[in-house]
């Protein structure tokens, strides 16, 4: 029996939150207790997880660190292993974490423990979703992180904290509920609740159709896809500043981890025949979100819609079918969940200091928070997609992977990425540019030392993504091969793919 | 005379409780109301002492009373299930019953009848011993219900069961006479036969058969035979609405399961469409009625609707998959209600009187952090979020429907618990969210605390452990049937 990392890494912060909520003392030394605890956890959790990736053989396809044991039956069994899509998507949730209760450090004043304890829960929830090879253990988790978000938003959100968190709650629920039933249906047809089994059953392509668009309510609630996006300017304007960074850092990717865990391998004929459909809603996501994020007048719902545009890349990446658009689909998800966590942060930053999110209230941040506008212009020009940053190699990849499948579906996102860097070049401007006219603002002190210990380490990893983005394609390359085959094989391409070395060359 | 005794023997957990109620009941008389603790658990102990005697049922089943009587692995599982809600429902009453004035000593002796009543309906094998059964049951159920008969508004609550209860009666004993009528038996035994040679072609047999379904929605209050429940639980008092909520709707869902699959299994394409129907109606209406609900209690009695109506999901199957699956609903879902009510019986004000609104929740989460968490428990549990062992029931009768065909009634299903999300979300908005209202009385049992606990952790994601064995129970139970 191998040492059980994956367990360990899912059920940690799980324990810790029980010790946090459950621990004796004062308010204050629970408080106390509550933040060095949820901070030393994730560290480990973070630590977990770069061990994972460094053990990682990413020569494979197969599912690594499998561990089975049949706890739940008849309806599920305890199944966990990971490929390099999944490892990933473990790596940037345990990298994100410790930022998260760093930057909760001291603007969270109110019941302490609980807050950490709903964190920690929903670390535990989220690498279980990445990490689990069980249908309904994956739903289980997917399902879960409701229920610590909701909190997290209705308890430490802003004015309007109530009807977002209901907002967020139902959307969310309303997509998973069918997603159920389709899993269900798959499993009395399959006979397994095995992921890796499923991965390879052929369903019949009729009800592919059915099964995918039950997958899509739920991920297209989640990613969110147009028009179903609605919840989520929401419910990031209401979050506290980390619940936001988690929401846009790592929830979002569940979606789109779930179409490529389950849309396009499982149902690989009604992936072919409804392309046009995520086409149409990806374009209509670029334009018309990137359009709404310059009327912004606050700063969270700006970012909010401009990770929606962002989302609209991954799934226009992800429903072209060929190995550009699914790498620079992965690699979106990675680049935009430390991109927008970042910015979410930064946000944060000015937020605990002046408690407004409107641009109107800011102006000429420059000149008393030097050290903040440089990292804001970085995490700008990284949402923008300036080469040496993360955002470039993405957004390259996602472009030349839609070009070589639609010239016009390319032509609609390169028009979002000029809109892109409209709207956050605006927001950059209105923000730190310009002329002080409220003394407030110019009262505001630069970063501290923990707000650069929480930007400086997402920065780094946003540029070293953007040099040398071969650390973070290599365990992508096996497990992305593995599904083109397979929607190859459901499927043959129909268009001509462009040869593929130039963008290798470049991405490496 | 050995047959006598044979029955008697195989219907020891009958005789064990009725020789308890004249027990109790004689205690009661002579020592009064201030042996209304001590007699509370002797009543625990005579439904332990009958629930040890299940083991005697033999694995296979057996028939007693000429046929009348019928004990399997099914009657046992509802059993377990009758007499621990009956045990729960009688401790949980103690201190309100202290605190309010009425302790007088019937109430655990009504309960034991209760029981009696209950456990004679899931072991029914005669549409005459079904009605001798519920009738028992039903008029414990009716004094309970005026139980402070100085109330206008619990005396109103019972005389509204009583009413709307003798009216159902009425509905279903002429359904066994129709069925009788036109069979020529009320063995469930022979009906079997008979129906299945008959098929679905004779009219009056389906007649009788709506008539008996009807009355037995009654009982499990499902739309459209719903609407004494919201008034009924309003009006009790708030452990007699625990009890009501618990072990009759366990007792009154196997009755009908027995009947619908047992006696009724060669017209399961007739019966399929009615119970559709009022499960489809149930789920709907528990969850939009919640929404406007301000009384807890209220709230709590569309949250039962809706509950049956998904446990209808899995008796529409119709397969053992979805008779496994209502009967480990129904295990669960006496765990959330109990739990539920325990909570509910802790929203006391500053001098011990009961609350019952919405409102007076408020921020129990800074008053009150464990019973705001235990609150937390049951209605995400209700709500079927998973992981919490509220999801898995519901599991099981949607995966029994999607095997059965019954996409349509699915969709619907799944429909109708994210509307009923919405409501248990409420509660949840009010002890978490909202600002603190004043702080309830601190608690005065250790007993209940102790009980919220075991059923807090029950129904909280430690329960999945529970899943393999509930459920293998309940598949034997289920396989006693078909």
């Amino acid at each position: 029996m191998t040492f059980p990392v994956l367990s360990v890494i899912v059920l940690l912060p799980l324990v810790a939150a029980f010790w946090v909520l459950l621990a004796p003392g004062s308010n204050d030394g629970r408080a106390a207790n509550a933040r060095i605890t949820a901070l030393v956890v994730t560290l480990i959790e973070l630590a977990l997880g770069i061990a994972l990736w460094v053990s990682f053989d990413t020569s494979t396809a197969a599912f690594q660190f499998v561990e089975r044991i049949d706890l739940f039956a008849p309806f599920l069994s305890w199944h966990l292993g990971i490929d390099g899509i999944a490892l990933m998507l473990i790596v940037l949730s345990t990298f994100l974490m410790p930022f998260c209760i760093l930057a909760s450090w001291t603007s969270i004043q109110k019941r302490v423990p609980e807050y950490m304890a709903a964190f920690l829960l929903m670390e535990t929830l989220m690498i279980g979703v990445f990490a689990s090879l069980d249908l309904f253990l994956f739903y289980v988790f997917f399902e879960g992180g409701l229920i610590p978000m909701y909190l997290i938003i209705g308890i430490w959100g802003g004015a309007r904290r109530i009807y977002a968190s209901y907002k967020f709650f139902l959307y969310t629920l309303l997509g998973s509920v069918l997603m159920l039933l389709a899993m269900i249906y798959m499993v009395s047809v399959a006979h397994t609740t095995d992921i890796p089994t499923l991965l390879t059953f052929d369903f019949a392509p009729a009800v592919q159709t059915w099964l995918w668009l039950a997958f899509f309510a739920s991920f297209a609630v989640k990613m969110p896809m147009w028009p179903v996006h609605t919840w989520l300017p929401d419910a990031h304007v209401e979050a506290p500043t980390a619940g936001s960074v988690i929401l846009a850092g790592v929830l979002l990717k569940m979606g789109g981890y779930g179409f490529v865990r389950f849309s396009l391998p499982m149902f690989p004929d009604a992936s072919v025949e409804l392309t046009w459909l995520v086409a149409v809603l990806s374009v209509v996501a670029v334009l018309y979100t990137s359009l709404v994020a310059l009327v912004q007048t606050d700063m969270k719902k700006l970012i909010a819609y401009s990770s929606i545009a962002h989302m609209g890349f991954v799934t226009a990446g992800l429903f072209v079918f060929n190995t550009q658009g699914l790498e620079g689909s992965l690699l979106m998800m990675l680049s935009h969940g430390l991109v927008s966590g970042a910015l979410f942060l930064c946000v944060g930053v000015i937020y605990d200091r002046l408690h407004t999110r409107e641009i109107a209230r800011y102006g000429g941040l420059a000149n008393n928070m030097p050290r903040y506008a440089l990292f804001f212009m970085l995490f700008t020009m990284a949402s923008v997609g300036l080469p040496a940053t993360s955002g470039f190699v993405s957004e390259f990849l996602v472009l030349i992977g839609t070009f070589a499948a639609s010239t016009w579906l390319a032509l609609g996102m390169t028009t979002g990425i000029i809109l892109g860097a409209a709207y956050m070049l605006y927001l950059y401007r209105r923000v730190i540019f310009g002329t002080q006219d409220n003394p407030e603002v110019l009262a505001m002190t630069d970063l501290t030392p923990r707000e650069i210990a929480t930007l400086l380490p997402i920065a780094l990893a946003v540029l070293w993504m953007g040099i040398y983005p071969a650390s973070f394609l290599t365990p992508l390359r096996a497990p992305v091969a593995n599904l083109l085959a397979r929607l190859h094989h459901a499927a043959p391409p129909v268009q001509h793919v462009v040869p593929a070395t130039a963008a290798k060359g470049l991405a490496k | 005379m050995a047959t006598l005794y044979g029955s008697v023997h195989l219907a020891s957990v009958e005789t064990i409780l009725s020789a308890g109620v004249f027990v109790t009941l004689m205690l009661g008389v002579f020592r009064g109301d201030r042996s209304l603790v001590p007699l509370t658990w002797v009543t625990v102990f005579i439904l332990a002492l009958a629930g040890v005697h299940l083991a005697v049922v033999p694995a296979a089943g057996a028939t007693g009373f000429g046929g009348l009587y019928i004990a399997d692995s099914f009657s046992t599982f509802l059993k377990v299930l009758i007499l621990g809600g009956a045990a729960v429902s009688a401790v949980l009453a103690l201190p309100y019953l202290k605190q309010s004035a009425t302790a007088r000593f019937e109430y655990p002796v009504l309960i034991l009848t209760g029981a009696l009543g209950m456990c004679m309906m899931v072991s029914a094998n005669d549409l005459l011993s079904l009605y001798v059964g519920l009738e028992l049951q039903s008029l414990a159920a009716y004094v309970l219900a005026a139980f402070h008969r100085n109330e206008a508004r619990s005396s109103e609550a019972g005389l509204k069961y009583f009413v709307l209860g003798a009216l159902a009666s009425g509905i279903l004993l002429y359904g066994v006479s129709l069925i009788y009528g036109f069979t020529g038996t009320t063995s469930f035994t022979a009906l079997h036969a008979v129906v299945r040679g008959h098929g679905a072609a004779d009219i009056g047999v389906l007649f009788g058969l709506v008539f008996i379904l009807s009355g037995l929605a009654f009982k499990i209050a499902a739309v459209p035979f719903h609407m004494w429940t919201p008034d009924v639980y309003e009006g009790a008092p708030t452990p007699v609405a625990a009890f009501f909520a618990s072990a009759p709707k366990a007792a009154a869902m196997g009755l009908l399961l027995r009947v619908a699959i047992d006696a009724f299994g060669g017209m399961t394409l007739d019966w399929r469409q009615i119970v559709t129907f009022v499960s489809i109606a149930s789920m709907l209406l528990g969850a939009v009625g919640a929404i406007g609900q301000t009384n807890i209690k209220r709230l709590l009695a569309y949250s039962s609707i809706n509950n049956i109506g998904f446990a209808l999901i899995g008796l529409a199957a119709a397969t053992r998959e979805g008779v496994t699956g209502v009967l480990f609903y129904m295990a669960v879902y006496l765990a959330m209600t109990l739990g539920s009510f325990l909570c509910v019986l802790q929203m006391r004000g500053p001098d011990g009187e009961p609350i019952e609104t919405l409102a007076s929740l408020s921020g129990l989460s800074r008053t009150r952090p464990w019973l705001a968490a235990g609150f937390a428990i049951f209605m995400f549990s209700l709500a079927g979020i998973p992981p919490l062992l509220g999801f898995w029931p519901k599991f099981a009768v949607f995966q029994a429907a999607m095997d059965a065909h019954l996409y349509v009634l699915a969709v619907v299903g799944v429909v109708a618990s994210v509307v009923g999300a919405y409501y248990y979300l409420r509660v949840i908005k009010s002890v978490y969210f909202d600002d603190p209202a004043p702080a309830f009385a601190p608690a005065d049992s250790r007993t209940n605390s102790a009980l919220i606990v075991v059923a807090a952790v029950f129904c909280s994601p430690v329960g999945m452990l529970a899943i393999t064995p509930l459920v293998a129970a309940a598949s034997r139970a289920a396989a006693a049937l078909l």
